[in-house]
């Protein structure tokens, strides 16, 4: 069973996308529905308000135990935001077990929003990958121990960090996506 | 319709991650960070709010540039406007502003009495109201990339939104039973086109998100409306005419995020102080209701 972090966001878009990829899937809101979980999702969404709402339901200590006792995760969007070590524009907490720092709404406002054709590394064997970028975080600073699985243009926008897969666009968006696709491979080899 | 353009995706994209969340109607940048900290997924940037609308009466327009980009300023969450029903040199100004999404609301005085904005040709994402499910297909095959309920916009009275929302459920469902000649007949009942008749039918759901607003006043509204079939609520002169806009803020926020969970609903619900006074809206005239504008 995988978990769908669903305090608020695109939870919805993650379930229909690992249902797709024959990965059964719940809604996770309060501490107890971490318990027996194979995979956790941190999905696109408000970053601020995900933040507010971890505090106010008791989640962030529970979050951060079950990912540091290496729960495979796919965080996307307001994900790798919640996740990075380092948060600018504006800077604000974070649950810091990815290390990488995050530019907030890097590529500016909605209207630069896009689907852009990503490069691709050896680590995601895949011959072409599209990003869905809404309001979209850049990775600024990748630290020891991240692999970068795919790039805009100089950006590294897909990352891995042993059981954490992050990236800063949408792969539920994206029609069969090969990144949801590496994420179930994680969650069936680690169950 | 193509769904599955870059530019409709982008659009219905934003939509998607404002799920769950509460969008609220702020006047000014001190309103606006008031909602930030209190966990709003986004803020709608408007002149006054609904509830003075109604009460101090003239046209009400698209709200100043200084005051929009004052509150763009202000926070990091994304920043919708209004334009007038029709308007679509305010829709362009408020595109070249850059602000997130622009509405189409009823709220302010109408520009054109027949014709709706023509969206396809706008990069900006539109939310658009609506009271039935036809009127929400009208607005989905001009190019709304959200749609919400009118509900009744600063009466601080729900029963418009529930009506609006069990409308538009109930004919959600309904079309789901119908036999493909059939969806003919509801295309010409409904006045909306059939191939979006016919999506839905087959779906069972709209093909963009789809929230709710107008009236809404308390936490316990704000999981009314999730509770039937909402995925967002937008609360306008609610939270700035309490008595404590940024508990209440903090509340409704809550209680969308947990609305299957009474408890939880309970704990939001305490302390909040005085809420706005409201109206009965049975009393209103048919011009005083700002739902009956939008076509």
């Amino acid at each position: 069973m995988v978990g769908v972090l669903a305090l608020q966001g695109d939870f919805s878009a993650h379930r229909q996308a690992l249902a797709e990829r024959g990965l059964v899937s719940c809604e996770v809101r309060k501490p107890q529905h971490l318990e027996g979980l194979t995979g956790l999702v941190l999905p696109g969404g408000e970053s601020t308000t995900m933040l507010k709402l971890l505090d106010a339901f008791g989640l962030q200590q529970p979050l951060v135990e079950a990912i540091t006792a290496g729960l495979p995760v796919l965080a996307t969007c307001a994900g790798i935001i919640l996740l990075a070590e380092e948060v600018r524009h504006p800077s604000q907490p974070s649950l810091g077990l990815l290390r990488v720092a995050v530019e907030r709404n890097a590529y500016g406002r909605q209207l630069a929003s896009t689907v852009a054709q990503l490069q691709v590394t050896d680590e995601l064997p895949t011959p072409s990958l599209e990003g869905v970028f809404i309001r979209a975080p850049r990775v600024v600073r990748v630290g020891e121990g991240v692999k970068v699985l795919a790039t805009r243009g100089e950006d590294p926008v897909l990352v891995r960090q042993g059981a954490i897969l992050a990236a800063t666009f949408h792969p539920e968006l994206s029609p069969a996506s090969p990144v949801v696709a590496l994420f179930a491979d994680m969650v069936r080899r680690k169950s | 319709m193509n769904f599955t353009s870059p530019e409709f995706r982008v659009k219905v994209g934003l939509a998607e991650m404002l799920k769950g969340g509460v969008i609220m109607d702020v006047t000014d940048a001190a309103q606006a960070r008031i909602a930030e900290d209190a966990g709003a997924v986004a803020v709608m940037a408007l002149e006054r709010v609904p509830a003075d609308i109604r009460a101090e009466g003239g046209v009400a327009r698209m709200a100043s540039i200084e005051k929009i980009e004052e509150i763009m300023q202000a926070v990091s969450i994304p920043v919708m406007a209004k334009c007038r029903i029709g308007h679509v040199a305010e829709a362009r100004i408020l595109e070249a502003l850059q602000v997130d999404f622009v509405d189409e609301s009823e709220v302010l005085t109408p520009a054109d009495e027949e014709n709706h904005i023509w969206k396809h040709d706008f990069r900006v994402p539109f939310v658009c109201g609506c009271r039935n499910l036809g009127e929400a297909l009208r607005r989905i095959a001009e190019g709304a990339a959200m749609i919400r309920t009118k509900g009744e916009a600063g009466s601080g009275n729900i029963v418009e939104a529930v009506r609006h929302l069990r409308a538009v459920q109930r004919e959600l469902r309904r079309l789901t039973t119908l036999a493909p000649e059939e969806l003919v007949a509801a295309s010409k009942e409904l006045q909306a086109p059939l191939e979006l008749v016919q999506w839905v039918a087959t779906h069972g759901k709209l093909p963009v998100p789809n929230f709710a607003a107008g009236g809404v006043a308390t936490p316990a509204d704000a999981a009314l409306c999730m509770m039937l079939g909402a995925e967002s609520v937008f609360v306008g002169s609610g939270i700035f005419k309490s008595e404590d806009p940024a508990r209440r803020a903090a509340a409704i926020v809550k209680a969308v995020a947990q609305w299957q969970d009474p408890e939880a609903l309970l704990e939001a619900s305490r302390h909040l102080g005085g809420g706005m006074r409201g109206l009965d809206v049975s009393r209103l005239t048919p011009e005083e209701m700002l739902s009956r504008r939008g076509w």
